[in-house]
């Protein structure tokens, strides 16, 4: 232990005389189907190196990209090496949160700041928040807190809900059943991972059955293409609308508008971040994403983008002084940067308190499908663990 | 029959000892993690080769094992913190208790269904133990309490009177030492009477039979023996990484085990060991630089299971017996 | 509705374990890479669809261009395998799944690909006033019986079936007479890899051509030809009836039964769990009583 001590001032003393760069591990998913996801997150925090210039400020920043495989435990084990074999100073990334979860002492425990570019799992923001560990998305419960609103407002009286069986799933669920106000006539769990349940024909059959006025799903990643394709297929467009969060996005819409499927044109989705936000950090990540990758980012890129941001802030106001963990601290409370979503302001949790759109699926006008927003669902919006969270 | 290489093993063994822990006093402290993750799955592959590679069992749900390992650290340290099943006696941080826990449920788990598997054979014997493994993978997901799919952090490593596992040096040479005795165990029973007739039933198992051999008894009392060995290497597990999942149980976490296994020698002292380092190697190596390292690795597999009959240890083992015993070529080559 | 959905399954999964029962019962390999085919056809069919526009097409094209996949797989790995240790063919065709797994990968891209049907099979049929069902899924099962059919015919009422049954009994007799043994083989693991494929093909439309998908069925494939008893096509049939029908009523309508005895909240927890079990215990429990599965073959 106290070499490991001993070995961090000195790389702290070093850092400072010789501008050695700052380390930012990045934990995302390559490999398996959601990499694609990850790819996406790879891309935009490439892009905000670039716009950066690779430099904080004077200090040089460097990002180390590993793969979590979809695995809690693969990626507990990416962060360990991140920590202890490349020294980072900042692990961020994370689409998961069961994986976030499990990887959350592997960083905090041994100093290191952790930022979630995605993953909001309830425990992390009430009972286990920590000083060191940042989001730069949501809580999980938000975005689906939002669409319940949205359900209530449009007079919904009764939804049937479907998400697949993990940490993020259980929050949607819980998400939307603390703000809507009718009826929830059944659930369905799936099974998730790496072996995720894809045929909904089952469980889509029963939501027929149950008679509910609405469909509200949460199926992110790949699971979203199967699944709206299953939704229309089984006709059940008419007979029970959907509402989704997390599963319509700049991730699955290329490949829907690839296979054409029209049906999702005009279906409604709630989110923090959408690519018509009109703020200047937001246009210029959106536009030069397309012209580099070609497609519309997802949030999760946006997240990421903001991600290596909100580092980069905190590591200038620092002056690169890597051994001051408090005015780090304070400097990433701040929050004191572009984000894409515009300004917004960190609770006590160090989760975002910020605004949450309803945002339709439309054909921009070359003819690529997006989303744009239709309204502001809450303003300033702060998730609902943040009271139990002892931190002040 | 079987092949032992005494002076290949004390060098692995010696090597192992003294260069991770070297490594980790001049600053190096992930290598150690590494060794430490190494000697475990040292364990689980020793315990399967046991039955595998002597007794021609060919379990293919060894993971659950170690998985249910893990769970009996996990689920009484989650209670000693937050409280439940004080009425049990199960909340506790107490090593003493994870330590016989573990093994005693992985005993019983490996007698019940032993008791099922061991009336097929071949193919229906692979499928069956896996079929086991993914009942208690099931089974685990599905309670909430511990996490389900997501798993279950571990705040607080098993306690000890005297030592203490959160130092990564003491960690270690616990797992060292148990790797050590699990070895030692494994070398004893197969050289007793009991050993014999185990490796005789994989040979021919009908002449046994009619020697008056009750041939399903012997197998099913290594087979529990190999279980309570694998949930041994659970406990240390779950007390290394301090985050268990029911992921751990998967049946490409068998395979893997299987390969090591494999890779390193069947039937032999030190093979579990050599691949176990093998896998680790190739594994920590070949996805540093690629993240298509699966690849390779899959290549890789496919030509030692090909072309590799004896595993390392024997390549290794002829190789150093033939530079050690003989100046001349003429005479050593043929050992 | 819901039995429609099992047998649907059920059909899939024949299309499946026939090939893994039919090369594991003449060429005794054991084939864990046998789903990457599955997989690899329907990836096939997926990026023949989105060029050339046309579903049926792509899928006549992509029946021989898995057939060939099977054949060169046959070629150059298993070949080498026959006559070795069941575990050393589990653990090389273990490498052949990362392998077909990560080279897909490096194809395709990470993403799946959706895979749009033509208008006509987009559909819905109305059977009575709740009883709608989407006009695919009954191609789909339409498609599966063929199949298996055409599979029924093949093996009892052809010559090369005459083979195939004489090879599964006694390997040498057929070579002795004068039958090209290794030509055999090949054309049986190729047939293996076009049912497998086939079944990729058929799912696709409906999930998406994805990489992992193949690791989601090689063992509900094996649990059905473990069952069935191996080598058996009979055996196949009925146990992927049975598993099929049974892993989706359980998914279904386990949770309503299991609200009757105990809370809702405990019965949404476990439900998913025993349903997902409840095939594995089938297995155990017809293994603990026929060691051999339901239907073991005669002669060996």
């Amino acid at each position: 232990m106290k070499h490991t001590a001993l070995a961090l001032a000195a790389a702290a003393l070093a850092g400072s005389l010789h501008a050695a760069p700052v380390k930012i591990g990045f934990v995302t998913t390559l490999t398996t189907g959601a990499a694609v996801i990850g790819k996406d997150m790879e891309n935009a925090v490439n892009l905000a190196m670039e716009h950066l210039g690779g430099k904080a400020g004077n200090t040089p920043l460097e990002v180390i990209f590993a793969d979590d495989g979809f695995k809690p435990e693969v990626g507990k084990q990416a962060t360990d090496r991140l920590v202890k074999q490349d020294k980072v100073d900042f692990v961020a990334g994370y689409i998961w949160s069961h994986i976030l979860l499990a990887s959350r002492k592997s960083a905090l425990d041994n100093g290191v700041f952790l930022i979630s570019s995605n993953a909001g799992p309830s425990q992390m923001a009430g009972s286990l928040c920590h000083p060191d560990f940042f989001s730069t998305s949501w809580q999980n419960d938000q975005t689906p807190m939002a669409l319940g609103e949205v359900l209530n407002k449009k007079g919904v009286k009764s939804v049937y809900i479907m998400a697949p069986n993990y940490a993020a799933g259980k929050d949607m669920v819980a998400g939307v059943e603390r703000s809507f106000k009718g009826k929830v006539l059944g659930k369905d769990l799936t099974k998730w991972g790496a072996d995720a349940q894809l045929d909904f024909s089952a469980e889509l059959a029963k939501a027929r059955e149950s008679g509910a006025e609405a469909l509200f799903v949460f199926y992110p990643g790949a699971a979203a293409g199967a699944f709206s394709k299953q939704y229309h297929q089984a006709g059940l467009a008419k007979v029970l609308p959907l509402y989704s969060v997390f599963t319509i996005d700049g991730i699955s819409l290329p490949k829907l508008q690839a296979a054409n499927f029209e049906g999702v044109l005009g279906s409604r989705v709630t989110q923090s971040w959408d690519p018509t936000l009109d703020n200047a950090a937001n246009k210029k990540f959106v536009t030069d994403f397309k012209a580099k990758f070609g497609t519309y980012p997802s949030f999760y890129a946006a997240q990421s983008y903001d991600s290596i941001m909100l580092i980069a802030s905190a590591v200038k106001a620092t002056g690169g002084n890597m051994a001051d963990k408090a005015a780090i601290r304070k400097a990433l409370k701040a929050a004191n940067y572009e984000s894409t979503r515009g300004k917004y302001t960190y609770g006590n949790n160090n989760i975002p308190i910020q605004n949450f759109y309803l945002r339709e699926v439309v054909k921009d006008g070359q003819g690529n499908w997006t989303t744009k927003v239709v309204d502001t669902v809450y303003t300033n919006h702060q998730d609902p663990f943040a009271s139990e969270c002892p931190l002040k | 029959m079987q092949s032992h290489y005494p002076k290949l093993t004390l060098a692995v063994m010696v090597l192992l000892a003294i260069v991770p822990p070297a490594l980790y006093l001049s600053g190096h402290t992930f290598y150690l993690d590494v060794a430490t993750r190494l000697t475990i799955l040292a364990i689980a592959a020793v315990s399967l080769n046991l039955i595998l590679g002597y007794g021609g069992l060919v379990s293919f749900g060894h993971a659950a094992y170690v998985g249910l390992g893990a769970y009996a650290v996990g689920i009484p340290a989650y209670h000693a913190l937050y409280g439940g099943l004080e009425g049990w006696g199960l909340a506790s941080a107490s090593g003493l208790l994870h330590f016989p826990l573990a093994i005693a449920v992985c005993a019983l788990f490996a007698l019940i269904t032993g008791m099922v598997c061991l009336r097929t054979k071949g193919v229906y014997f692979i499928m069956i133990t896996m079929a086991f493994a993914q009942m208690v993978y099931y089974a685990i997901v599905s309670i909430k309490t511990y996490g389900g799919d997501d798993g279950l952090t571990i705040d607080s490593r098993s306690e000890f009177p005297g030592i203490s596992l959160d130092d990564p040096l003491q960690l270690f040479a616990l797992c060292y030492g148990m790797l050590v005795l699990c070895m030692w165990l494994v070398r004893t029973i197969v050289h007793s009477r009991f050993g014999m007739v185990l490796q005789g039933a994989k040979g021919n198992n009908e002449r046994l039979i009619t020697m008056g051999y009750n041939t399903y008894r012997y197998q099913l009392i290594a087979y529990v023996i190999s279980g309570a060995m694998a949930g041994l290497a659970g406990v240390l597990l779950g007390n290394f990484t301090t985050f268990i999942s029911p992921e751990m149980m998967d049946w490409t976490r068998s395979g893997e085990l299987m390969f090591m296994v494999i890779l390193g020698g069947v039937a032999t002292t030190v093979g579990p060991v050599l691949g176990a380092v093998a896998f680790l190697l190739i594994e920590e190596v070949l996805s540093t630089i690629t993240v298509y390292w699966q690849l390779p690795f899959g290549i890789l597999l496919m030509l030692v299971v090909i072309y590799s009959k004896g595993g390392l240890s024997q390549i290794v083992g002829q190789w150093s017996s033939k530079h050690s015993r003989s100046p001349k070529p003429t005479e050593g080559s043929n050992p | 509705m819901q039995i429609l959905n099992g047998l649907q399954l059920g059909l899939l999964l024949f299309l499946v374990a026939s090939g893994l029962t039919l090369v594991f019962g003449i060429l005794d390999f054991v084939n864990l890479a046998h789903a990457s085919l599955y997989m690899v056809g329907a990836m096939v069919c997926a990026s023949l669809t989105l060029s050339l526009d046309n579903f049926l097409l792509a899928v006549l094209l992509s029946l021989p261009i898995t057939a060939v996949v099977g054949w060169v797989v046959e070629r150059v790995v298993a070949r080498r395998l026959y006559g070795r240790d069941h575990l050393d063919q589990v653990l090389a065709t273990f490498g052949l799944i990362l392998v077909l797994t990560t080279g897909a990968h490096l194809i395709w891209g990470p993403q799946g690909i959706a895979v749009p049907l033509p208008q006509w099979l987009q559909g819905q049929v109305s059977l009575g006033e709740t009883l709608v069902l989407p006009v695919y899924r009954l191609v789909i099962i339409a498609t599966g019986l063929a199949a298996a059919g055409f599979l029924f015919w093949l093996v009892n009422y052809t010559r090369l079936g005459m083979l195939i049954r004489a090879g599964a009994s006694n390997r040498q007799m057929v070579s002795a007479l004068g039958i090209n043994i290794e030509l055999l083989f090949s054309v049986v693991f190729a047939l293996g890899a076009v049912l497998a494929g086939l079944a990729g093909m058929l799912i696709a439309p409906i999930t998406e051509a994805s990489l992992g998908m193949g690791n989601n069925i090689i063992i509900t494939a094996f649990v059905v030809i473990i069952v069935g008893g191996i080598g058996s096509m009979k055996g196949a049939f009925i146990a992927a009836m049975l598993i099929g029908l049974i892993d989706t009523l359980g998914r279904a309508y386990l949770d309503g039964a299991f609200k009757l005895f105990m809370t809702s909240e405990a019965a949404e927890n476990s439900a998913p769990a025993l349903s997902a079990m409840l095939i594995y215990i089938i297995m155990a429990l017809v293994l603990a009583f026929k060691p051999k599965g339901l239907f073991p073959p005669k002669v060996r």
